[in-house]
């Protein structure tokens, strides 16, 4: 027994085997930056592609939409996320470096206010929700609605929805600091499906029956609607590359492939607004 | 040397035969043997004196990447803005860090969960070391240690989709409920109350004096209880992820440490100072009030802390239960609203704050775990001090 284990241990060590790093040849590769919201995108886009096509290599990092500019600029990367447009300083920052930004419209960002089904209130404008979520007003009451209280719940400052809701909705003013903050679309969902008096934020994928969209302005979020832009909530996202790709590139199929059905799909399924309407 | 090792395992297998091998390698020196034995035996100290190092080592790197990370936060920015402002918005810009509701978010959760676990815990742990038989005790303290084992994030789902909208539907109804279960233990208390006063007060006519006492006692709990109650039964609570519903499942989380560690305190204090207690006339309940829990409190308080330790740094059940709004309620310790925590903090930010470009949400971050080192650390030696100090009295050294 004294020795045994010692004995063990060095058999063990001998069985590992040694590793020789042999890279495989890699034909192509697709470098990635930019916003988390579009991020989601990109890596479902890029699973699907590596997936078909093992020979080509993807990778997507999500540092932001400004760093995704930079790294643009400073051609770090072949496609850059971004969740607004380029700033005229970034365009002249690429421009006078020799890159030629051209914007590719991947999806739409529509944000969906919902609410408990039980809940009255169909309709609210642009200032209402803005007063609801800046603490202005805090019971249904002053919205046509039941004495209650109103819950606010947001999603966590991390998420693109949470930036997105407040450069949208709020214009960038401070949020009260009485709102809930949760940490994933379903979560808002299920914390509003149990609350009576809640109201809350979602990707338009994320609306079922269990909760009621409400419309905003008048305006119901639909499809529709929001890629026709009338629905106020909502944002284009984009992936910009330097000049536009080579046809039939990967790099092109890459950024045109959300006009496909596939594309369409994931997406959808991501909770994204796609520009296309196939039916299935 | 495969085959020499098996022949060995083979003879060392018998315990007789391992004994007898061990004294002829000892006796008959072969100094090849010898040496072999030496050198291997080195080998195997060494492996696990590295190993310990490692373990050891994590520790103290903890710390310094910890304190080196928020030494920046506080020298660029405001120390007194992060501890009593209560404006957090990290994703603004300028952004903000007022920490403060986080740090009473902490504080009151960690409150409410030691408020319902610590009492509960110890009267558990007296009455499975004192009270129940041996065998009920055999069954009931593995199946209390059993929720320790529940992972903390199906306690948090169960505070989201079970508690939060019980609280919110009938919330008021629940707790006024709840309220009576206070009756008990304090008709309990206030029995002992009127016998020691009425033997105090009224020597004389000790028997009339403490029904007295003891039923004016009773009656006006059970007044109080009722109005308290009825009060509370119109109550609506609007949310209900809220402190309330997070120190709740914080406290069942910590239940079984507690239970478990003043348990075994409450055994390890032997068969001999109990039976020293009875020889001298003292009832049941004087020997557990006056003589057990007195000796074993060194463990018990150990219990305690080694539950607040769990409830403060508990990230996941609070992340989902508590509400996460960073805001002092109103009034200050208002069960009934949500809050933030430390932790929930950290875990709720983590993914934005940038430690590519180090930016200060990165930073924040690293200050808040560092007061959590701090404020674990300082309760660890608490603790250390308070055993030591309290064990020398009881032992009377």
């Amino acid at each position: 027994m004294k020795h045994f284990p010692v004995q063990v241990l060095m058999v063990l060590m001998c069985c590992f085997p040694v590793f020789g790093g042999e890279a495989t040849a890699v034909d192509s590769k697709i470098t990635i930056d930019g916003s988390t919201t579009v991020g989601p995108i990109a890596k479902a886009f890029a699973e699907y592609f590596m997936n078909r096509n093992p020979q080509l290599k993807i990778t997507v990092a999500e540092s932001g939409s400004g760093n995704g500019a930079k790294s643009l600029v400073n051609a770090t990367c072949d496609i850059a996320d971004m969740s607004r447009f380029m700033k005229n300083e970034e365009i002249k920052a690429a421009v006078d470096k020799g890159i030629i930004p051209v914007s590719h419209v991947v999806a739409m960002d529509g944000i969906a206010m919902i609410v408990h089904p039980a809940n009255p209130v169909k309709n609210l404008s642009l200032d209402e929700i803005t007063g609801i979520y800046l603490g202005k007003i805090t019971t249904w009451k002053e919205l046509g609605g039941p004495d209650e209280k109103i819950v606010v719940i947001s999603r966590d400052t991390n998420s693109g929805t949470y930036e997105a809701f407040e450069e949208l909705a709020l214009k960038k003013q401070k949020m009260t600091n009485s709102v809930e903050y949760v940490g994933s679309n379903g979560a808002v969902r299920q914390r509003i499906q149990s609350t009576v008096g809640a109201i809350g934020y979602v990707g338009l994928g994320f609306i079922d029956n269990t909760v009621k969209a409400i419309s905003v302005a008048g305006i119901e979020p639909t499809r529709e609607t929001i890629v026709s832009g009338k629905y106020p909530i909502a944002r284009p996202l984009f992936m910009f590359t330097n000049g536009y790709p080579k046809l039939g590139s990967d790099v092109y199929q890459f950024v045109t492939f959300n006009f496909t059905l596939k594309g369409q799909e994931i997406i959808d399924g991501l909770g994204y607004v796609a520009v296309t309407q196939y039916q299935k | 040397m495969a085959s020499e090792s098996m022949n060995e395992i083979e003879r060392f297998q018998d315990g007789n035969a391992r004994f007898l091998s061990h004294n002829k390698t000892t006796f008959q020196i072969d100094r090849r043997e010898e040496l072999h034995n030496k050198f291997f035996s080195f080998l195997g100290r060494s492996f696990l004196l590295g190993v310990t190092t490692i373990s050891s080592l994590a520790v103290l790197f903890i710390f310094f990447f910890i304190l080196r990370d928020s030494i920046l936060f506080f020298q660029q920015r405001d120390i007194r803005e992060f501890f009593f402002s209560t404006q957090w918005f990290p994703s603004r810009d300028p952004s903000e860090f007022g920490a403060g509701a986080i740090f009473w978010g902490s504080f009151l959760v960690t409150a409410g969960a030691c408020a319902f676990a610590i009492p509960i815990g110890i009267m558990t742990a007296v009455c499975l070391s004192d009270i129940l038989p041996f065998s009920a005790r055999q069954i009931l303290k593995p199946l209390i240690e059993i929720l320790a084992a529940i992972p903390s994030v199906a306690y948090g789902f169960f505070a989201l989709v079970v508690i939060a909208p019980l609280l919110q539907e009938r919330g008021g109804q629940v707790l006024s409920y709840l309220i009576w279960l206070l009756g008990a233990p304090l008709a309990i208390f206030f029995l002992i109350i009127g016998e020691m006063s009425a033997d105090k007060l009224f020597p004389k006519a000790k028997t009339a004096a403490n029904f007295i006492i003891t039923g004016a006692l009773i009656l006006l709990e059970f007044l109080v209880l009722y109005t308290l109650s009825r009060h509370i039964f119109l109550f609506k609570i609007s949310s209900g992820t809220n402190a309330l519903n997070a120190s709740f499942i914080l406290g069942i989380m910590i239940l079984p440490t507690i239970v478990s560690v003043s348990e075994d305190a409450l055994q390890s204090i032997g068969r001999e100072l109990r039976e020293g207690s009875y020889a001298l006339g003292a009832t049941r309940a004087e020997t557990l009030l006056l003589v057990v829990i007195p000796a074993a409190s060194p463990g018990i308080l150990s219990a305690v802390i080694l539950g607040i330790m769990r409830a403060v740094g508990e990230t996941m059940v609070v992340w989902m239960a508590s509400g996460n709004s960073a805001k002092i309620p109103d009034p200050c310790f208002n069960f009934f609203e949500p809050i933030r925590t430390l932790t929930a903090t950290i875990a709720g930010d983590m993914g934005e704050a940038d430690h590519v470009s180090g930016s200060m949400r990165y930073h924040v971050l690293f200050a808040m775990a560092a007061c959590m080192l701090i404020i674990s650390f300082s309760l660890n030696i608490a603790s250390e001090w308070i055993m030591k100090r309290t064990r020398k009295k009881v032992t009377g050294e």
